[in-house]
């Protein structure tokens, strides 16, 4: 095979070269040919085009994600924004957290094992490469229907990879979501989410300045693993012709990434690192390209030093290919020896294949020829942007219309409790949760089903400052909200979020998401994703708490037919003293119950609809983002003073579900009178702003105070204790028999 | 007078070394780091093998361990009576090492658990269990897929008849473990393993809800202040 190298290329500007075969539209190569004033090189071609893939240049979306910066509310804790690896926020005391949502959605679909393990796995390196430790994982998951055949095969190989790669990784597993639909029989959704913690003063960025610097490739060897990946499998539907263009998906080694870890944080503890980047889609590509267009805009590479598995991979492919468990380093001349040391000490493959220049060119060569020589910022930030044409859905109004009015209502209110409690989306997730380490490292406070995961942040590096604080996540989206209105199912999904980290008692602080969509050919998703963004993006200026990163997965669709839009978001908030977290539900007896929030009848995409009816129509739940930060207010400083002895959120399946889950908790029974005439509205209404929280008798007043302060409604609804849920003149259940009815849906499914 | 030294093992691959130094702190004992590849026990007075992917388990779990070069260092110090804990993946490495009889496999539901599971003390009479009271149920986290202790008939005879089954899962057996072991000692009964995480449960903050792992540190350590 010839090697095509710069000079061939200016020799045979006519060769016919397969731009198309890589997902490049004919103008954009044309773009390449001008930049370079000569038709690209083979490797050259590679480069360009996972690089303006949709995955990594983000042209459908990037127009519409401006907001996210243009909107951003002023927020003294965020360190690092947007456009590096993860966010970074300010949680005190010298503390930094960087957090991070990604997908991994199509390769989960092909291969569930490994494209979920695999999404664990890129994600922690988004967090290691920051400098920081990771310190946790969740995951918000979205099958077909709970009965259909295929999720049977994908839900299990999902959970057993995230299982197999995340316990293997030591990182605990502290929420997520489990979501059934038949929306996403074709397209499951594997977002990922990881969470770390660095010193203030350590943050580590991806830019490689400093001429004369060493640039190191450390980690796994490189083989042939999903190359193409990122340009054709995460842009392209799983229909007819593009079968031909599915390759591998990558296969991880968790173990390898475990000492990844160990190894990132003793270089960064030695202080040997100028700048760091993982490998993740488009692997040395989008390493070399990033690193060199943040730097001093040169680099220098010899391809042929690249370690390999598969000796017989031509440069094109080293370029293209996503093997796992890979890092790029920048190192002064003076530490490389030590560099070089610490990687010894963990067994860690480390080379240097470059160096960084002042050229202002990114030069590849191959055994002495030149078959790369780009300016590198063209193909890392300079990639097409797209103002795609969108639309409303032309069934939209018929659908917004059609609201859930005209449902007939259950006579057997006890009945309907328990099919919603035992229903797939409202069970117990536990057949998943269980296959996943929560404890490991020690410092989980709440884990699921809590309503947030809670982490204490102290002795999470050993000799660094001692704090009392700790850091809450959560990570919340409805895709039957969003596709009735997905500007408001956005901001629903951020409130939610944001909610589930306030009834812990710690103040919501950043977000990340991870918007989950169609094609953005289509005009009427691209309407959605347009809508969703403009809400998210106000809803985050309206709770103060700013977008740190994230990601965009399109394509979730087959055939003509997308999956519901499904912004996935995540929040996270700071607890001043974590000893003084709520713990989720009813703790203890003789507490008073109160509602806080207001209950209106909405019952648009609510669980009730879909699960009595399968209906879907109308409008979701207004999203009232004043009362959602009155409420929060609410929450955490009456968690810091002390006053609450449980709480929950409520959402999906509104108060019948709160109370049920609350009881289950630990078992504590209630006995509770509705505030409203209607008992259908009361209990099974999916208003937002609203939470469960439990007081001791002499602490009401003081609560009540505190809420009339806000004006947040406040309502005492009853009383913990005894071994049923009560609601007077309604419903009595059994704790024993709820727990059943929670406990037993998933495992009669899956095994 | 100075603490108690508590050997902590890392091998590459060690993921509750952290939580295992933190429990021996707590109990008043100092930890002590012992890094796989040094030859060298450091002088410690107990050691404390905890739980991971040891080499990522690519191999039978502890198979490749058993060959570090600390524990060439390690398995002779044991068979002269050095109080030795391993829980989890140390428990299995420890199996590999012929310390301890019999051999983990993968659990019988072939999934891996992660929950807190009840756990009856059968045995007080070694140095790990000595706080407990024979009989006495406790509440200990559990996280492996490959727990479930086996042996042949005769070696499960000797050992029920020598009264080194130390621990066993009551509430229901989650992995299918012969005779619901849960965790065996050696003849001499200095050296103790187990599936359940000890080091899990020791603060109330954090962890499983309860702190009954404390009693394996506290025991210890008592024993090492009495020698």
């Amino acid at each position: 095979m010839t090697l095509d190298t710069v000079k061939r290329a200016q020799d045979t500007p006519e060769e016919r070269q397969p731009y198309a075969e890589l997902g490049m539209k004919t103008d954009e190569y044309e773009r390449v040919r001008e930049i370079l004033g000569r038709r690209p090189t083979s490797s050259e071609l590679a480069i360009y085009s996972v690089m303006w893939s949709e995955h990594c240049s983000y042209k459908s979306s990037k127009v519409h994600l401006r907001q996210f910066g243009t909107k951003a509310p002023a927020s003294e804790a965020l360190l690092v924004g947007m456009g590096e690896n993860a966010g970074v926020v300010d949680v005190g005391d010298g503390w930094a957290a960087t957090f991070k949502i990604e997908s991994h959605n199509h390769p989960s679909y092909v291969e569930p094992h490994q494209g979920a393990a695999t999404g664990v796995g890129g994600i922690v390196r988004d967090i290691m490469s920051m400098g920081a430790r990771p310190i946790a994982v969740m995951d918000a998951l979205r099958f077909g229907a709970a009965d259909a055949h295929d999720t049977r095969r994908v839900l299990p190989g999902v959970v057993e990879g995230i299982s197999h790669y995340g316990n293997c990784l030591g990182l605990p597993n502290i929420g997520g979501e489990v979501v059934f639909d038949p929306c996403y029989i074709g397209n499951p959704l594997v977002n990922a989410l990881c969470v770390g913690l660095l010193r203030k003063d350590q943050i580590k960025l991806a830019t490689a300045p400093g001429p004369g610097n060493k640039v190191v490739l450390f980690g796994a060897l490189t083989g042939p693993d999903g190359i193409g990946g990122a340009s054709v499998l995460a842009s392209a539907t799983f229909e007819d012709e593009s079968q031909a263009k599915r390759p591998s998906v990558q296969v991880g080694d968790p173990f390898m990434e475990k000492l990844l870890i160990e190894c990132c944080l003793e270089l960064y503890q030695a202080d040997v690192v100028v700048g760091i980047q993982d490998l993740g889609a488009a692997g040395v590509s989008c390493a070399t390209t990033e690193l060199a267009a943040k730097g001093t805009g040169g680099m220098d590479v010899r391809l042929d030093l690249v370690p390999l598995r598969d000796p017989s991979l031509r440069p094109e492919e080293i370029l293209m290919s996503e093997s796992q468990e890979r890092m790029m380093a920048v190192v002064t001349p003076d530490d490389i020896d030590a560099f070089m040391a610490i990687c010894a000490r963990w067994d860690i493959p480390a080379t240097v294949i470059g160096e960084v220049t002042d050229g202002g060119r990114l030069v590849m060569t191959w055994h002495g020829e030149t078959i790369v020589d780009i300016p590198p910022g063209t193909a890392a930030d300079e990639g097409p942007v797209y103002e795609r044409p969108f639309h409303e859905p032309a069934g939209q109004a018929a659908l917004n219309a059609d609201g859930p009015s005209r449902l007939p209502r259950p006579e057997d209110l006890r009945a309907t409790l328990l099919r919603l409690l035992g229903s797939p989306n409202l069970a117990s997730k536990e057949w998943v949760t269980s296959q996943y380490d929560r404890y490991v490292r020690g410092n989980t406070v709440l884990a699921q089903p809590a309503d947030a995961g809670v982490l204490r942040i102290s002795e999470v590096m050993p000799g660094a400052e001692e704090t009392t604080r700790g850091i809450a996540l959560s990570t919340d989206g409805n895709g039957r909200y969003a596709r009735l209105d997905p500007y408001a199912g956005a901001q629903l999904a951020l409130a939610e979020a944001y909610r589930n980290v306030a009834v812990t008692g710690a103040t919501p602080l950043a977000v990340t998401n991870c918007l989950n969509f169609g094609s953005p050919e289509d005009p009427e998703v691209m309407w959605q994703f347009a809508e969703a963004t403009r809400g998210l993006a106000d809803a985050c200026k309206a709770l103060g708490v700013p977008v740190t990163g994230g990601n965009v997965s399109f394509y979730n669709q087959t055939g003509s037919t997308a999956i519901h839009p499904t912004p996935v978001v995540g929040v996270l908030g700071v607890i001043d003293d974590v000893a003084k977290r709520v713990r989720s539900g009813f703790t203890a007896p003789d507490q008073k119950v109160l509602l806080l929030g207001e209950t209106e009848e909405e019952f648009g995409g609510s669980e009730w609809a879909h699960v009595a009816h399968g209906h879907l129509g109308g409008l979701p739940p207004k999203a009232d983002l004043e009362a959602e930060r009155a409420l929060a207010l609410v929450l955490t400083e009456a968690a810091s003073r002390g006053l609450l002895t449980g709480s929950h959120d409520l959402s999906d399946g509104g108060l019948a579900i709160a109370l049920a889950e609350s009881v289950i908790a630990q078992g504590v029974g209630a006995t509770v009178t509705l505030p409203e005439d209607d008992a259908f509205v009361s209990l099974f209404s999916e208003s937002s702003s609203r939470a469960l929280v439990t007081v001791a008798p002499e602490s009401f007043e003081a609560i009540a105070e505190l809420c009339a302060a806000n004006e947040v409604p406040c309502q005492c609804i009853g009383r913990t204790g005894g071994e049923a849920l009560v609601v007077e003149n309604v419903l009595e259940i059994p704790v024993a028999e709820l727990r059943e009815t929670h406990t037993a849906t998933l495992p009669a499914i899956f095994g | 007078m100075s603490a108690a030294r508590v050997g902590v093992v890392i091998f590459p691959g060690t993921l509750d070394d952290q939580d295992a130094a933190r429990a021996v702190r707590h109990a008043g004992g100092e930890a002590v780091p012992l890094w796989h590849a040094d030859p060298d026990l450091k002088g410690v007075d107990a050691v404390f093998l905890p739980g991971g992917f040891s080499y990522g388990d690519y191999l039978r779990c502890g198979a490749i361990s058993r060959f570090a070069p600390l524990m060439e260092e390690l398995i002779p110090a044991a068979r002269a009576g050095l109080p030795v804990l391993g829980t989890c993946n140390g428990f299995q490495i420890l199996c590999e090492a012929h310390l301890l009889p019999g051999a983990l496999m993968r659990n019988a539901g072939l999934h891996y658990i992660c929950r807190d599971q009840g756990i009856r003390v059968e045995s007080t009479a070694t140095p790990w269990t000595s706080d407990f009271t024979e009989g006495q149920e406790i509440v200990l986290p559990i996280k492996h897929g490959e727990g479930r202790y086996v042996a042949d008939q005769e070696t499960l005879s000797a050992i029920e008849a020598n009264g080194q089954v130390v621990f066993r899962y009551v509430g229901g057996n989650p992995n299918g473990s012969l005779n619901d072991i849960a965790g065996i000692r050696n003849e001499a009964g200095n050296i103790v393993g187990l599936m359940p995480h000890p080091e899990h449960a020791v603060e109330d903050l954090t962890g499983a809800p309860s702190t009954d792992g404390r009693g394996f540190f506290t025991s210890v350590l008592k024993k090492l202040v009495n020698l």
